[in-house]
Order: C-alpha cells, then sequence, then structure tokens
C-alpha cells in the first residue's frame, strides 16, 4: 500500500512538472487580436490601467498593460519580447534605444495614428521606415520657488541670463546663513539620477554647438561650449545645500526632498515632477527657468522641450495583434477618453492634432514662452553615441566636483570630446 | 527491499532529472549556442562564427575585471578563511557563551548581498566623508576593501560553522596522545588538528573560492564598477555588457564572456579540489 502510494505521489509530482513545461493550451486566434502594451512610466501606471480597462469596455478588445520598475525597462522588454505572448506595444528612447529593437519595429508609414502627429519631427525614422512615434513632448529647465525666491529679493523675471543667473545664486550663498536656505538643491550624482547633469545638463553645450555648425548629429563633437558647461557645473554646486564632494552620494530624490522642504531655492528637473511638487506646492509657488548658460541669444532662449518616449509597434506579432495595437494607439490620440486620460491622469502634453490642454502648469510655462516668441531648447541627448558615453561624462562630473581642478575639468573634456569619438565608433562601428 | 528501490529508482530520479534538465541542461547548451550569435531576444538568433570570442579579448574593462577578480579572490580566501578557522579554534574550548558567539558570527550570513551592499555603502561612506576621502563613487581603492570587507564579514560566519564542525570530530584520544607525547598548543594544532579537517579546508576554500569568482550583487550594490570600471568584478562586467549597451553586437559579446567565465570557475575550483584533496587523511 505504502509503495503504491509512495509511486502515485512520485508519478504526481513528475507530471505537475511536466505540466509546467508545457505551455498552457493556445486560446482559439481570435478576428479581433489583442493588445498587450509595455508601458515605461510607472507614474502613469494606474492610469493606463484605466485607460486600458476603458477600452475593452467600449470596443471588446483586450488591452493588457505591464509597467517595468524603474530602470529595468530595458531588461523586461527583452525578457518579454522573447516569449510567445510578447508585447504587441513597446518603446524606445529614441535612435539609440532604437538600435536593439530594429527588428523588431513595425514600419509604421502610412498607419492612421501617424497621420494624427502634429509634426514629422515626432515621428522616428530607420531609414526611409517609420519605426516609432512620439506620444509624450516633455520639458525641463530650473524649477524654482517664487517664495524663496522673493524672500531673497528677486522675482523669476529677474532671471534672465546667465550672468542674471550666477549673481543671484551667489548672492543667495552668501546670506545663506541669514536667509535659512541655499540657492540649488543637491546635484545628486549617484548613478541612478545622475542624468539631470550628465544627460539633460550636457544637452545645452551640445545643442549649442549643433546650432553653430547647422548640424543635428555628429559623429565627433568638437567641445565648443565646454566651459559654459563647466561654468554652470560650478554654479550648481558650489551654491547648494551640501559640499560638493558629498554629491557622488546624493541622490535626485533627495534633491527633490530638498526642494519640498524649502531648503534650496532652485531644482534642476522637468515636467514630470509636477506631480510630486504639486502636492507641496500650489501653482502660482513655482516656476521653470530656462537653463541659461551664456551662450547664444539669452533673451529669447525658452525652456528644453522635446521627447525620448517612442512607441513601437512589434511587427513580428501577428497581423492581428499588429492592427488591434494600432487601432489602441489611434483611439488613445483621437478619442475623448483617451485624450482627455493622457492629459488630466497622466499629465502628458501629447504631439497628436486632438490633443487636450495638460493641467501641468510646466508645460503650459512652456506653451508660454513659445508665444511669447521664445526658441524652445530641443532634446539632443538622443544623439549622444551610448549610455557608456553619459557614464563617463557623470563619472568625470563627479570627480571634478569633489576636486575642482583643471586637470579634473580636462577629464571630463576628454570623456566629452573623445569618448564621443570612440563610443560613436563602437556604435556605429 | 534494494530490489524495489532498484527497479523504481527512474521513477524517483525523474522529478529531478526533469528539473535539472529544464533548470540547468537545455539553458546551458542554448547559452553556448547564443554565444555564436547576433542576437537581440534568444529567438532571432543569427549565427555569427566565432567573432563575439575573438572580440572578447579585445574589451579591455573584461580582462581589467578579470585581474581585479583575481586580486580580489586571493586576499578574500585568505582572510576569510584564516579568521573563520582562528573564530572556530576559539569557539570549540567550551567558553562561555559559545553559543551566542556562534550565533551572531553567522547572522550576517542570512542578509541578502544587495541590502547588505547597500547598508555598507552608506557606512564606508560615512567614514569616507568624515575623514575626507572622495566617496565610494569616486575611489576604486575604497571600493577594492570595501567588497573585501563586505563579504568576509558575510562569509566568515559561515566558514566557521563547517571548521567548527571540522574540529569537533577530530578524536579526543589523538589529542590526549599528542599531550601525553609532550606536544604544545602550537603542534597539537599543526600536526594533528590541521590535517585532520583537510576535508573542512577544501570545503571552505572551495565555497569562498567560487563565491569570489561569482560575486554579484555585493559589487552590484556597494560599488556598481564605480568609477570608470575599476571595481567591476567579471559577473557584473558580463552583466553591464549584456544589459547596459544597446545595440545588436553586445548580447552575442555578454553570452560568449559568459560561457568563458563558466570555463574559468569550473577550471580554477577543479585544480584547487585537486590540490586540498590530495592533502587530506583518511581517519
Amino acid at each position: 500500500m505504502k509503495k503504491l502510494l509512495a509511486l502515485l505521489l512520485a508519478g504526481a509530482m513528475a507530471l505537475s512538472l511536466v505540466a509546467c513545461g508545457g505551455s498552457e493550451p493556445a486560446a482559439p486566434e481570435a478576428e479581433t487580436g489583442s493588445v498587450y502594451y509595455l508601458n515605461f512610466k510607472p507614474e502613469q501606471n494606474d492610469a493606463w490601467q484605466a485607460l486600458a480597462a476603458a477600452y475593452t469596455e467600449e470596443t471588446g478588445v483586450e488591452v493588457t498593460v505591464v509597467t517595468a520598475a524603474s530602470g529595468e525597462y530595458e531588461t523586461t522588454l527583452m525578457a518579454e519580447m522573447g516569449k510567445d505572448e510578447a508585447p504587441t506595444l513597446f518603446q524606445v528612447n529614441g535612435p539609440v534605444g532604437l538600435a536593439n529593437w530594429t527588428d523588431y519595429c513595425y514600419d509604421l508609414t502610412g498607419t492612421e495614428v501617424l497621420g494624427q502627429l502634429t509634426n514629422d519631427g515626432f515621428a522616428l525614422k530607420n531609414g526611409d521606415a517609420v519605426a516609432g512615434i512620439a506620444y509624450v513632448v516633455e520639458s525641463y529647465g530650473i524649477i524654482a520657488n517664487k517664495a524663496l525666491l522673493a524672500e531673497a529679493g528677486y522675482a523669476p523675471e529677474d532671471i534672465n541670463s546667465f550672468a542674471k543667473l550666477k549673481e543671484v545664486a551667489e548672492d543667495i550663498t552668501a546670506r545663506s546663513e541669514e536667509l535659512g536656505f541655499a540657492a540649488f538643491s543637491s546635484a545628486g550624482m549617484d548613478g541612478s539620477t545622475d542624468w539631470r547633469y550628465k544627460t539633460h545638463l550636457a544637452n545645452l553645450p551640445i545643442y549649442f554647438e549643433y546650432q553653430a555648425d547647422g548640424i543635428g548629429s555628429t559623429a565627433a563633437i568638437k567641445g565648443t561650449y565646454l566651459d559654459n558647461y563647466r561654468a554652470i557645473w560650478d554654479l550648481y554646486i558650489n551654491n547648494s545645500t551640501c559640499a560638493p564632494a558629498d554629491l557622488a552620494g546624493k541622490t535626485g530624490d533627495d534633491s527633490r526632498n530638498e526642494f519640498l522642504a524649502g531648503e534650496a531655492v532652485f531644482f534642476q528637473n522637468g515636467s514630470w515632477e509636477y506631480g510630486s511638487l504639486s502636492a507641496v506646492y500650489g501653482d502660482d509657488e513655482l516656476v521653470m527657468l530656462p537653463i541659461y548658460i551664456g551662450v547664444g541669444d539669452e533673451a529669447n532662449q525658452g525652456l528644453c522641450t522635446g521627447t525620448e518616449n517612442y512607441w513601437c509597434v512589434n511587427g513580428q506579432a501577428s497581423q492581428a495583434d499588429i492592427d488591434a495595437t494600432l487601432a489602441f494607439m489611434n483611439w488613445c490620440v483621437t478619442s475623448e477618453k483617451g485624450t482627455t486620460a493622457m492629459a488630466n491622469d497622466m499629465g502628458f502634453v501629447i504631439p497628436f492634432k486632438a490633443a487636450v490642454e495638460s493641467p501641468n502648469l510646466f508645460v503650459k510655462q512652456d506653451v508660454a514662452y513659445t508665444e511669447a516668441g521664445k526658441t524652445p531648447v530641443s532634446w539632443n541627448f538622443p544623439t549622444m553615441p551610448s549610455e557608456e558615453w553619459k557614464n563617463g561624462v557623470g563619472t568625470a562630473l563627479t570627480m571634478y566636483a569633489a576636486d575642482q581642478t583643471d586637470d579634473n575639468w580636462a577629464a571630463v573634456v576628454t570623456a566629452f570630446v573623445d569618448g564621443w569619438a570612440s563610443e560613436y565608433a563602437l556604435a556605429n562601428g | 527491499m534494494e530490489k524495489a528501490v532498484k527497479k523504481y529508482s527512474p521513477i524517483f530520479v525523474l522529478p529531478t532529472l526533469l528539473a535539472f534538465t529544464i533548470g540547468f541542461i537545455v539553458p546551458f547548451f542554448e547559452g553556448l549556442y547564443l554565444s555564436f550569435c547576433q542576437f537581440t531576444t534568444v529567438k532571432n538568433a543569427k549565427w555569427v562564427g566565432i567573432s563575439n570570442y575573438t572580440r572578447v579579448f579585445a574589451d579591455e574593462t573584461f580582462l581589467h575585471s578579470f585581474g581585479f577578480t583575481v586580486k580580489y579572490a586571493v586576499v578574500a580566501i585568505v582572510l576569510i578563511n584564516v579568521i573563520a578557522l582562528g573564530l572556530a579554534l576559539l569557539l570549540t574550548r567550551n567558553m562561555k557563551g559559545t553559543n551566542i558567539f556562534r550565533t551572531v558570527f553567522f547572522m550576517p550570513n542570512l542578509i541578502g548581498g544587495i541590502v547588505l551592499g547597500y547598508i555598507w555603502q552608506i557606512l564606508i561612506n560615512c567614514i569616507l566623508s568624515l575623514v575626507g576621502q572622495p566617496l565610494l563613487a569616486l575611489n576604486s581603492q575604497a571600493g577594492y576593501w570595501g567588497i573585501i570587507i563586505l563579504t568576509a564579514w558575510q562569509q566568515i560566519g559561515y566558514m566557521m560553522i563547517i571548521y567548527i564542525a571540522g574540529l569537533q570530530n577530530v578524536p579526543e584520544d589523538l589529542i590526549e596522545a599528542a599531550q601525553i607525547d609532550g606536544a604544545t598548543q602550537w603542534e597539537t594544532f599543526w600536526k594533528v588538528k590541521l590535517p585532520m579537517i583537510m576535508s573542512s579546508i577544501t570545503v571552505c576554500v572551495f565555497l569562498t573560492l567560487t563565491n569570489s569568482f561569482k560575486l554579484f550583487d555585493q559589487n552590484l550594490a556597494l560599488t556598481g564598477g564605480e568609477p570608470n570600471h575599476l571595481t567591476e568584478m567579471l559577473a557584473l562586467n558580463i552583466y553591464q555588457t549584456f544589459y547596459a549597451r544597446a545595440g545588436l553586437q553586445w548580447k552575442g559579446l555578454g553570452q560568449a564572456k559568459a560561457v568563458l567565465f563558466c570555463l574559468l570557475v569550473v577550471v580554477i575550483s577543479f585544480a584547487q579540489l585537486k590540490a586540498t584533496r590530495s592533502k587530506e587523511v583518511q581517519q
């Protein structure tokens, strides 16, 4: 009896293992297909889930939204793409991110949703094919706390050039004991959030160099405006809430918390921060200023506005799924429910004709700057040769912050200029 | 009874064999195949021959991480085993509170590597900041010693338990006989106890050696390879090649590194097993 029982148990165990190995019986291929969206932005997960449910209710098409953990998008995407039920809708961050996924991007030429874009510049090209379309436009700059700025005796309008920004920041530092706050929140250079400086701030010298040379990308950057980059970096780190040597261990969260606690007037970040800042500050207490570095026509410089979020459709999915995905994308950016959710619940400005105005203050300010005739600074960091290049610049910047010598700045220049050439060769060789 | 076991043995082996096949053998050979391919996901692999392997040796970060790993392994293995054996000797002397001490020394082993890495990062950064030195992210020297201190702290307790078990198995009459023959404490240890615990030493050196070469979480959490890959060990280097690089050419390169890494660990640990086994004595 016991033997029989043991045998049965062993058999059951083996069987259950076999069952695990095999796949579940495939659902009959529905005519309509289904959508599987691998979402990049964790902040918007709930809003996407709700929107997907609303779409399913309206059309009966099944939409699954899965959100990758922060910083884990590429690894999640890689794992999911290898499965039978792969994402039909995913995103890349521009030409460099696209390099991984060119084999998977469905050519969007001629699709309805592509026709909804307000400007062709928002399409991500791969040769002649359209590999992706931007679905959100964002802005960044120096976010300022108006109340603290007034306490120090300045108004946001006073700051209209790098010289002026420097004067205000250094005055605040000189009086920081008496005022009780610093000029800039800590420029956290911890690897998790140093993109604020190695990517976003680095965009400015690159932008002005491209402008001066009349190009849109390059195999070898010259570093024409790196002295200006040094000047603004000096300003950030020497007029901050903490000693420059401690920046290596500070994160973007630390920086935001300092700003929220009123310990600093300025905080370099973007429109995506609106959600967390508006929880503490009202719209009339915040303002986003352009990042002036003392180059170009500062009187007419706007915020840094652009995108690095492109939707791509998985070309290796079944045709029914591709059609369902295209229909879903189109619905998101044209229907009232879709556009309202993207503007209000997600706080996005979407570059589509039917877009609803977003309540995001910083986005509104970007529009106001543009209407006042200022030119937005475009996002050129999608042309940076690789993550490795950014990391090299980031480490050099952190090292320079800890010990501000000319030699250490020379290392930043080397990482910036020589690193660009060698990484470009690696990526395109 | 024995007959019945023999008869049914395939059934008893089957579940484990299946799990082993699914979880190890299949992925291993698939990985081997992929190291000769260019791919993004495992399904769209394109055969490219040995070009991945030739590029591995042109990759300076890989060679540096190999050197760094060896430098780390030598110091860590000696340090962990000497201290663990020392503690084991102390804690087999029937002192008061022996059990409490054993538990305390063993405890760090129960915490995961990532958590430990972040805790030690805070601790070490605090100290570096107090003495006015560059923080971990900029200080490869501190990163190197940081990883050694962290892993020593974590693994000493575990190795100590193995040594204690070994020491407790040394027959009392041997020690007594040695003492009657007039052996000093040191001679008893060096000529009687040590040969008798060679099997424990084999196990502990094997464990610390393979742990050192495979070290990943602690490295990732404590230094993340900063600055500029200077504190990057082999496993982290492979991970970074695979995940942190965008472009078609990197995945295959990472896979080729992983295959070489696997071979290296196997060869080194077999050599070590052979060397220490030859010194073991039969009781």
